[in-house]
């Protein structure tokens, strides 16, 4: 149940956009991002989001996969487009009902929010879901390593979000053990009020941090007995190299933020 | 409170690229009295098995009947059920909470909703029976050793009074003497009428105390019957990256080396068929 989150967690399967280097793959994730904000009319979603599908179909992803990480969104989005909707001062008014009035120019900026929002995510699921956490901050690390030079702790930094994301779902795993184990024992963690849940929550919390701190605990210790002391002189497992998959991609981004601004 | 596994399966995550099937088609019966032990290499299914006998998972086909009602049927109460079947989970001593050992093996019974005196005597009945030093009642759980700390979780199953009582690796990872004292602390539940299922990949143990064994291979219900039955087809346990009891094992050799004894599961046993082998044997050993 505690399962069911998309954004972060990695789906493995071979496909050439999984074996795209990592730097790229950031890089043209925020290409993505830019080329979504960068799109003023509603027909420049049409070729976003021809680009995601022909992703989605490269990375031979699920297209579901990618709906199920909007899905916790629901709210957001609803939001943002009745926001957009009552709250635009527009010309063309299509319908008036007492006070609230429904302009042409909200309606058309409540989609295209909506839409950004939903690309948006969906591109960086996209990112997530074909590139295994551990090479997504290598590749973060080498995108910010020239930060280096001014003191940015770039390796530290790569460090322990690998760290921390690899940690996710061992936790999750320990919450779903310690919630059965607690059910075992005649806890009920669904029913009663805000405050009685809230209360009930405690025999899951407790021992879970005590679980995450013995498991940092533990980490420090294997580390520094294998002699890890930073960044500084450390060779690399995992030696990037460019192909010529990596250039296709960048044309293909490149020729998509041509057709947003043109449109 | 027989309870009846139907050809049951279950799979993990499925329809997802992490789909394992776990368990497949199992049949079995565990009957009022059993102390039943179930064995199986790493990734047998044997915890996935374990929760199931009491609602935590749901089999992804057949059926788990408990006094032959359907415990997975719509409407059925899972908290009594919870409280009929108790289960100590692998590494039970991490799902200690409270601040005291005293409080946290109330939890269960309070949840029962027993309070006062009634709350107060299951507490001190369940904390006798895993013989513990008594100030330990006081401490806080995260005071105690990893292996009192099994025993604390055990004391907060039992004193639900459970009538079937299922253990997954209670004594894995505790040096002898705690793993000795556990054992008897299980042998003396089982006496006093709990019903046992014990998962372990201890052998010993097994041979010693198990009334039944049940093999799982793969999901697969391999093998079951009595602790004599099964560990005599050792090369078939062999071959699921399992053992034969030590006993067993010198049994063989000591046959190899051309004295005649049958296998033996405890050291008494194996003391007296020794000295009938010898020549002579006379039978105090
Ligand atoms: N939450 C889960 N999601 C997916 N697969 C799982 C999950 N839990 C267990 N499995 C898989 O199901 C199979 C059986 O696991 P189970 O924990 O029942 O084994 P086990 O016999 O208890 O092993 P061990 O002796 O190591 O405790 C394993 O292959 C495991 O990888
Ligand atoms: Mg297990």
């Amino acid at each position: 149940m505690l399962k069911d989150i998309t954004l972060g967690q990695y789906y493995p399967v071979k496909s050439p956009v999984h074996n795209l280097d990592p730097r790229i793959k950031i890089i043209l994730t925020i290409a993505f991002i830019v080329a979504v904000f960068l799109g003023t009319s509603l027909w420049a979603f049409i070729p976003v989001a021809a680009y995601i599908i022909l992703a989605a179909v490269l990375a031979h992803l699920p297209l579901k996969l990618l709906l199920k990480g909007i899905k916790p969104l629901r709210i957001i989005l609803i939001f943002t487009f009745l926001l957009n909707l009552f709250f635009n001062a527009g010309e063309t008014v299509l319908l008036e009902v007492w006070k609230i009035r429904i302009t042409l120019e909200g309606l058309l900026t409540a989609i295209r929010f909506s839409m950004r929002l939903v690309f948006l995510v969906s591109g960086a699921s996209l990112l997530t879901l074909t590139t295994p956490p551990v090479v997504l901050t290598d590749g973060m690390e080498r995108l910010l390593s020239p930060l280096r030079k001014i003191g940015f702790p770039a390796h530290e930094l790569a460090m322990m979000m690998s760290i921390a994301l690899r940690f996710i779902p061992v936790l999750l795993e320990e919450a779903d053990k310690i919630m059965k184990a607690q059910m075992a024992r005649g806890a009920d963690f669904e029913s009663g009020n805000l405050i009685q849940r809230a209360k009930s929550m405690v025999p899951l919390l407790v021992p879970l941090f005590v679980s995450a701190f013995r498991r940092a605990g533990d980490l420090a210790m294997a580390m520094e007995a294998r002699c890890y002391h930073g960044g500084e002189g450390r060779t690399r497992l995992r030696v990037l190299k460019l192909t010529m998959n990596d250039l296709y991609a960048c044309l293909i981004t490149a020729a998509l933020i041509v057709i947003v601004v043109l449109i | 409170m027989p309870i009846r596994i139907e050809h049951m399966s279950h799979v993990y995550q499925p329809g997802s690229p992490f789909e394992a099937d776990a368990l497949e088609d199992i049949d079995l019966t565990i009957n009022d009295g059993d102390l039943l032990a179930l064995i199986g290499h790493t990734g047998s299914g044997k915890s996935t098995l374990a929760q199931h006998l009491n609602g935590l998972l749901t089999p992804t086909s057949g059926r788990v009947l408990v006094d032959g009602e359907d415990i997975n049927a719509k409407g059925a109460d899972r908290r009594a059920l919870r409280q009929r079947v108790g289960l100590l989970f692998q590494y039970a001593e991490y799902q200690l909470f409270e601040e005291t050992v005293y409080k946290d093996i109330a939890f269960g019974p309070k949840n029962q909703g027993l309070t006062g005196d009634e709350l107060d005597a299951r507490v001190r009945e369940a904390f006798a029976k895993v013989h513990l030093p008594p100030d330990t009642l006081e401490k806080s759980p995260f005071e105690l050793s990893g292996g009192q700390m099994r025993r604390v979780a055990l004391a907060g199953v039992v004193a639900m009074q459970p009538r079937v009582l299922v253990m997954d690796e209670p004594i894995a990872g505790l040096d002898p003497k705690g793993r000795d004292e556990l054992t008897d602390v299980i042998r003396e539940l089982h006496d006093s009428g709990v019903t046992i299922v014990l998962i372990s990949h201890n052998m010993d143990d097994v041979a010693r105390i198990a009334t039944r064994v049940a093999v799982l291979d793969k999901g697969r219900l391999a093998m079951l019957g009595t602790p004599r039955e099964i560990f005599a087809r050792g090369e078939e346990l062999e071959s699921m990256g399992l053992d034969v009891p030590q006993t067993v094992q010198l049994c063989h050799r000591l046959r190899a080396g051309g004295m005649e004894v049958p296998d033996c599961l405890t050291n008494e046993e194996l003391a007296e068929a020794i000295c009938t082998a010898l020549e002579g044997g006379a039978a105090d050993a």
